[in-house]
């Protein structure tokens, strides 16, 4: 019986061992993203862009977990919490808004976790917080911004009218676009976050002497904005980064997005054959056309994947060392990370034009700035 | 400042109060007649917008929208009336709150079941696009001076109705005296559900409107709600005449208040501190109008059960 029993507990440690070993060879990611509530159409797409990568990628060996944090950011903290003692993943991704990020990701890298960004890129991360193990995958937040104060420029616009929510990223919106246009301003006006009827702001747009508008509204802001402002009788042109004019809020929006210029660090019309078969098989897959989260997400997956080729994230060196070399094929065509861990990437100009189907769409027009790096980057000290 | 863009504002103003007001009346009433605390008002406003904008991207027009996204917000009142308003009249108003509140999330996710987390297209009808001229040069949106009218209109035949109608009639009994009514014989289930309904039609008909102008998503009923309680704090609850005079006070105050609070500042700060400084005041605007009036007259300008 004695013997028995032995045998058993043997076998029973050998198979506890073998599982343990397949746990160690295996990658958890856990995603943390905004699946409900307002502005959940970007973590949706962050997600299917992420999943539609690994699932071409052929692996078994990566299991990834998705949780909704429902734009809290108590949510995402307690997730990735979860996410780090139940679960031990490996790698943590998936935050979209900067406010979430800066609850998260601190204490996340801190803890030895690595985490990749395919959104939020709030300024203090690429600079004073930035760390070994943080790495951004999508942008600096002010990046499309300054883009666009340098392309207004480039294009002779005299006197824009410029706009943004009164909340840490409208400001650094408003003061990215400053940074990079250096002419006279026919207004600047901070509307409250959340605000959806602009009558009083387009009526002093129209008393003003502007010759064009820049403003950023992410989500129902900018739809509201947009078609209020077409049905006004003003016509000036206006300009704005591509948060307000993915494919999702274009056909939302309709016909009076027509002639919008943005900028974008990528477009679905970009030629290189990694983002055409992206978007091509993106839209077989989920039947709409990606939008720029999803080819933060699908990028994001890429990486990881590519560094994975080299080591596994338990080798943290060697993991850190593949994913700083960047050596994957993205969707932008060229990217690479400068020494704070953020993208130095081209921002692509993009204007909004009547799609075949009769919806809205973007159309890639040029490029804004080159090889386009954030400021923060002299902050960091890694 | 110029006189057409003083003008151009106050008109602006007086849109966004008798928008306000479709939504306050409702809950006014709801309040005044049956002493509820509905927070689920505002899911009968992004009930409205979604019915219209699905119905008038389906059939191509946005009257039939209009006209099903009323009805459709009448029809959700009703139901939501008979199966869980209907148990919270004896209960205290934190269990209303509650329950109430539990309606909100439970109408959030089943409109995103339903029709997806992305926005809607909800378009303003070509008949009523573009702008007129104003006098003084300005112009101004058609549609803003329709939806004017339709809130000047509903406020006439609210009166009519609350003064010269046997339903309103029995409304009005309702709210000073709930248990004479109905010891009377009069069916009071029926004309709690009547009321609550066209309350729900009122919000819906609210919702289609302002959803043509701005975006049709999930939530969207919720920054509404909170300036539709201001309104009928500021009105005294229960009280229409009251509803009305708060919505135009609310709808005043806040658009004038963004626009020249900025300026006022600009006198002797620097430009983008005083957009800054102007922009954040101007939002509390409304709740320093609230404070003040209560300070006054604790139970609003016009209470309904002095």
């Amino acid at each position: 019986m004695k013997k028995l029993t032995a045998i058993g507990l043997g076998l029973l440690m050998s198979t506890g061992l073998a599982s343990l070993q397949a746990q160690a060879d295996e990658v958890k990611i856990g995603m943390i993203t905004t699946l409900s509530g307002g502005g959940s159409h970007l973590g949706v797409d962050i997600r299917d862009g992420f999943q539609l990568a690994l699932q071409q990628s052929g692996r078994d060996d990566i299991e990834l977990l998705v949780q909704d944090d429902a734009r809290k950011p108590d949510v995402a903290k307690s997730l990735a919490d979860e996410f780090i003692q139940r679960d031990e993943v490996d790698i943590l991704t998936g935050i979209v808004w900067s406010n979430l990020a800066m609850a998260v990701v601190p204490s996340v890298v801190r803890q030895g976790v690595f985490y990749l960004s395919p959104n939020a890129g709030p300024s203090d991360l690429a600079g004073r917080l930035c760390h070994e193990n943080y790495f951004n995958v999508a942008w600096q937040n002010n990046n499309l911004h300054e883009a666009m104060g340098a392309y207004m420029q480039q294009q002779g616009l005299k006197k824009p009218f410029i706009l943004a929510p009164n909340y840490p990223a409208g400001t650094d919106a408003l003061e990215g676009f400053k940074s990079r246009y250096g002419g006279e301003l026919a207004g600047e006006i901070y509307t409250q976050l959340g605000q959806t009827d602009y009558a009083a702001e387009i009526a002093q747009i129209r008393a003003s002497d502007a010759d064009s508008v820049f403003f950023f509204l992410p989500g129902g802001m900018g739809i509201a904005f947009t078609k209020q402002f077409h049905g006004s009788g003003v016509e000036l042109p206006m300009f704005g980064p591509a948060f307000s004019f993915d494919e999702i809020i274009l056909g939302a929006v309709g016909d009076a997005a027509i002639g919008v210029v943005n900028t974008s660090q990528w477009a679905y019309d970009l030629d290189n054959p990694t983002n055409q078969a992206f978007v091509e098989s993106f839209r077989e897959a989920y039947g709409r056309t990606p939008t720029l989260y999803a080819s933060q997400g699908f990028d994001t997956a890429n990486l990881i994947l590519s560094a994975l080729e080299t080591a596994h994230p338990d080798d943290a060196d060697a993991f850190r060392e593949a994913l700083r070399a960047a050596d994957f094929e993205s969707t932008r065509g060229d990217f690479r990370f400068g020494k704070n861990h953020h993208p130095i990437q081209d921002i692509y100009v993009r204007t909004v034009v009547a799609g075949d189907n009769g919806q809205p769409t973007n159309r890639l027009v040029g490029v804004a700035v080159e090889d386009m790096q954030d400021v923060f980057a002299d902050e960091c000290r890694m | 400042m110029t006189l057409p863009l003083l003008f151009e504002q106050l008109l602006n103003g007086l849109q966004l109060g008798t928008m306000l007001f479709l939504m306050a009346s409702g809950l006014t009433l709801v309040f005044g007649v049956m002493g509820l605390i509905n927070l689920a008002h505002g899911s009968f406003y992004m009930v409205g917008a979604f019915v219209t904008a699905w119905t008038a991207g389906t059939t191509g027009s946005f009257w039939v929208g209009l006209g099903a996204g009323i009805l459709a917000a009448a029809a959700v009142g009703a139901v939501v009336e008979l199966l869980v308003i209907r148990r919270l009249y004896h209960r205290q108003h934190l269990d209303q709150v509650l329950a109430t509140f539990a309606l909100i999330l439970i109408f959030s996710e089943g409109t995103r079941w339903l029709f997806g987390s992305s926005p809607l297209w909800l378009n303003v009808p070509e008949a009523l696009s573009g702008a007129v001229a104003l006098p003084g040069g300005s112009r101004y949106p058609v549609f803003r001076l329709v939806i004017i009218a339709v809130g000047v209109l509903v406020a006439v035949a609210l009166f009519l109705l609350i003064s010269r109608t046997r339903l309103g009639m029995r409304i009005r009994a309702g709210e000073s005296d709930r248990e004479m009514i109905g010891a009377l014989g009069i069916d009071i289930a029926k004309l709690y559900t009547l009321v609550f309904a066209l309350g729900a039609a009122l919000a819906g008909l609210a919702g289609s409107m302002i959803g043509a102008l701005q975006s049709v998503q999930v939530g969207m009923g919720e920054p509404v709600l909170i300036l539709a309680f201001v309104v009928i704090v500021i009105g005294g609850i229960g009280s229409i005449k009251g509803a009305l005079i708060g919505s135009i006070l609310v709808g005043l105050v806040d658009t004038l208040g963004r626009v020249f609070l900025p300026s006022l500042f600009k006198l002797f700060m620097a430009p983008a501190d005083a957009s800054g400084v102007g922009a954040a005041l101007a939002s509390m605007l409304i709740y320093v109008l609230m404070a003040i009036i209560l300070a006054f007259k604790p139970k609003g300008l016009f209470a309904a059960n002095d």
